[in-house]
């Protein structure tokens, strides 16, 4: 009798435990379906053309243009991604070169600046390091949008406002603000490293370029990754660098234009923007993705 | 209170003594602030001026013929004392800021006070002609004071040295320039490393803040926009406008800035901790024991964030727009609503717009959960497992553990990082400015509305505030835009000071365990 008791108070847990399973795979089914119906229907309407007309974009055929329905064969085109690069009135290519261009040219000089500043405020100690770093934290403090203004007018004044490269300069001057999580990994690895090698008679130089750049691989990835991608985000400084003329704009700006202007009119255009923009920075995030957890979660410790 | 009296109250009454205790912290906080201010201003003087006048006392008094004529030819005392290089640099740049002086950095100092003419003056018989322009006077006055401050460091550093090589040539040592150039890779390796970073913040941000801050003491706006028109100094003119009435005499201004102000300050809050708590929250999920496919999931998720979030986050805005959006198509389908615009997602008005800034914050959470569910899973691996295990003996509840294990170690944890993300909230353009646009607009019924008002929406932050201010509304005004920066920083400043102070405290009780 006794047994058999236990036996069943056995089974009823075993039972809640499946229960509970169950709710938590069908939670997490729910959240990942919710996170990814917008990609899938960025995807899905990137297919369907325009030109026929505007239609309600809501069925699920449109959702899913490739699939047939009834009568109607699947109505999937390539439309939208010919009229990306042929439209002379959305020039979406120059605005993906200049991103691009952008982009490079960010990475590699603020990788380099940003990983300048935080070694010399990691590891040296020297007269003003501290009044440095509560500068910039100061400075931080101010909206970044604010300096961007007299900017505009600065690089009007040197004549450089209408270029892609003053967005570069401007992106690349502020490269020392964003040192914190590449100093926050400096300060772990052991010092004791580098008087071994100053004992060695060698120089803080030769610590930089031989000890701590090789043991640095991580966070020289997450900060390349990172200065490479925020320039496709980055939407109030290029805007206003731009004033409207559309060869300066970059896709967040321009694909903006896209659907904020001509709302329904071009909304299939601006996803298949929206999905040739994407993929190949998805394809670079996933690769690199172990760099960027690693890079966030240190940073987030570190404060 | 002591610790004994605090243990004895119940659960709810210490709740409540904490808030107490956290906003009676406030004023003290300020307070320590406030008093460590007189020290630090001793210190910045004593560094800035006591030091090098009786510095350049010495030289003057004790240092030979070479030294004293480094007073007027700055490097002569170096280039006579085998720094020829470095002497003939610091007397090119004398001569340098000299040419700059007369030719440009003094006539705009001295229009400083005035920003400039415009027109005809008649002086005498003949007529002058003046076409100054503001901005350009104001933005040269501020290089050269830079740069006159610049001088003044490089005077004083070449009289120093002028004395110090007098000093060790007596003992019969020289520094030579081949010497300081060598110990850029050694000691003075941080000016090596620093100097470009340190050039590009200056000129890029910091010069134009500066500029920025003293525009929002002029009245520089599309009625006085250059190179057409001069604007000029109006004193707090500008502060006065923002933080007791508008321009048409009625407390309007006051009445949209505190409500901006206001919804800024809640949106930070409700966007920093519901994606802290939901994200902790789906970290703890998907990492129990027995869930497979933890990689899958997860990879799922962050896909947001590789996803460029403009695309996103304008893709969303228009799956929730009222004609020919996804979410009302799909209603009005259904036979749930009748017109396709009858519920406007992110631009209804009605109650202060309330369910546009509840939907907003809503997707915001869809853009935040993924960051902070990738932060949380690698802390979280981090728990000692021992704790769990003696608490699962001594009978805790899931519930239980949470509460008195997880939560207490991620907020000693990433504290900082909370503080950093309402930070970031308070000026996070891109999620409402491309959901939003900061609509519905503020109605105002039959009041005369200044102009730089007429832009402004319910949910708008001041950050998306300044931008309208500076490139949409009609007129645009610098000043006011200005002034709103100020604002953001003085709020930020705020905050960063009490949870400074307020993370010190956390750090020396380290009582989670």
């Amino acid at each position: 009798m006794a047994k058999m008791i236990s036996q069943k108070k056995y089974r009823s847990q075993k039972s809640i435990k499946i229960t509970k399973q169950i709710i938590t795979y069908i939670f997490l089914v729910v959240l990942s379906i919710i996170w990814l119906i917008p990609f899938a229907y960025l995807l899905g309407q990137s297919f369907i053309s325009m030109t026929a007309g505007p239609q309600a974009p809501y069925s699920a055929t449109l959702f899913f243009p490739i699939f047939p329905n009834g009568d109607n064969p699947g109505n999937a085109t390539f439309d939208n991604y010919i009229a990306l690069f042929t439209d002379p009135n959305f020039p979406f290519f120059t605005w993906w070169l200049n991103t691009l261009i952008i982009a490079v040219i960010t990475s590699v000089v603020q990788t380099i600046l940003v990983l300048l500043t935080a070694y010399a405020l990691s590891r040296l100690r020297f007269k003003g390091r501290k009044a440095i770093m509560n500068m910039i934290l100061i400075i931080g403090m101010f909206p970044g949008f604010l300096g961007m203004i007299i900017n505009y007018f600065i690089l009007q004044l040197l004549g450089m406002s209408g270029s892609i490269f003053s967005l570069i300069l401007l992106y690349i001057a502020g490269s020392a603000m964003n040192y914190y999580i590449a100093k926050g990994f400096f300060d772990t690895i052991s010092k004791s490293l580098d008087e071994a090698v100053l004992i060695d008679g060698g120089t803080n130089n030769t610590v930089f370029w031989r000890i701590i750049l090789p043991l640095s691989k991580p966070i020289i990835v997450y900060t390349i990754l990172i200065s490479f991608t925020s320039p496709w985000g980055d939407y109030m400084m290029a805007a206003y660098l731009a004033q409207g003329n559309r060869n300066l704009f970059n896709v967040a700006v321009g694909l903006q234009q896209m659907v904020g202007i001509y709302a329904s009119e071009y909304f299939t255009r601006f996803c298949a923007g929206g999905v040739f923009v994407s993929i190949p920075i998805m394809i670079l995030f996933f690769v690199l993705q172990r760099y960027y957890v690693e890079g966030i979660a240190g940073g987030a410790v570190k404060g | 209170m002591t610790t004994v009296e605090y243990l004895s109250l119940s659960k709810p009454q210490r709740f409540f003594v904490r808030i107490g205790s956290f906003f009676k912290n406030i004023p003290i906080a300020i307070w320590k602030f406030l008093k460590k201010i007189p020290n630090w201003l001793y210190k910045i003087i004593k560094k800035l001026i006591i030091t090098p006048v009786k510095d350049i006392k010495d030289a003057l008094l004790y240092g030979d013929w070479k030294v004293r004529l480094s007073f007027i030819l700055c490097g002569f005392g170096q280039m006579t004392r085998h720094q020829v290089v470095k002497g003939a640099l610091v007397f090119a740049y004398e001569i340098v800021f000299i040419a700059f002086m007369i030719l440009v950095g003094g006539p705009n100092l001295g229009n400083l006070g005035t920003l400039g003419i415009m027109g005809s003056i008649q002086i005498g018989d003949s007529l002058y002609y003046y076409n100054d322009n503001s901005l350009t006077i104001m933005i040269y006055s501020v290089v050269t004071i830079v740069l006159i401050l610049i001088m003044f460091a490089f005077w004083v550093s070449s009289i120093r040295s002028a004395k110090k090589l007098q000093d060790l040539e007596r003992v019969g040592h020289y520094d030579s320039f081949k010497k300081f150039v060598k110990s850029l890779t050694g000691e003075s390796y941080h000016i090596f490393l620093l100097s470009v970073p340190m050039l590009g913040l200056v000129v890029f941000t910091i010069i134009p803040i500066a500029i920025m801050i003293l525009i929002g003491f002029t009245n520089y706006n599309s009625n006085h926009m250059t190179p057409n028109h001069l604007f000029e100094w109006v004193g707090f003119y500008n502060y006065s406008t923002i933080l007791t009435s508008g321009d048409a005499g009625n407390s309007l201004f006051l009445q949209t800035f505190l409500q901006v102000l206001l919804w800024t300050l809640i949106w930070a809050f409700f966007a920093t901790f519901s994606n802290y708590f939901l994200g902790m929250i789906v970290a703890l999920i998907i990492n129990q024991k027995t869930i497979k496919l933890k990689k899958l999931w997860r990879t799922i998720l962050v896909t947001t964030i590789a996803v460029p979030q403009f695309v996103s986050l304008l893709l969303i805005s228009r799956m929730f727009a009222p004609s020919g959006g996804l979410v009302n198509g799909i209603l009005n389908n259904l036979g749930w609503i009748e017109n396709m615009d009858s519920i406007r997602w992110l631009s209804d008005g009605a109650n202060n717009a309330l369910l546009p800034k509840v939907m907003i914050i809503l997707i915001n959470t869809w853009v935040g959960i993924p960051y902070t569910m990738l932060i949380c899973t690698g802390i979280l691996m981090n728990i000692p497992n021992d704790l769990y295990e003696s608490a699962k003996i001594d009978g805790a509840s899931p519930y239980k553990m949470y509460m008195k294990i997880t939560l207490p170690y991620m907020l000693f944890v990433t504290g900082p990082y909370l503080i950093s993300q309402f930070v970031g909230n308070i000026n996070n353009f891109n999620v409402i400015y491309l959901l939003s646009g900061g609509g519905p607009n503020f109605s105002y019924g039959s009041q005369q509305v200044p102009g730089t008002l007429q832009g402004v929406g319910r949910t708008d932050l001041l950050i998306t505030w300044i931008y309208k201010m500076s490139t949409t509304t009609i007129p645009k005004d610098y000043a006011l835009a200005s002034v709103l920066g100020v604002i953001i920083f003085a709020i930020i400043a705020f905050f960063s000071l009490i949870t400074y102070n307020k993370s010190n405290a956390v750090k020396n009780e380290g009582d989670f365990n």
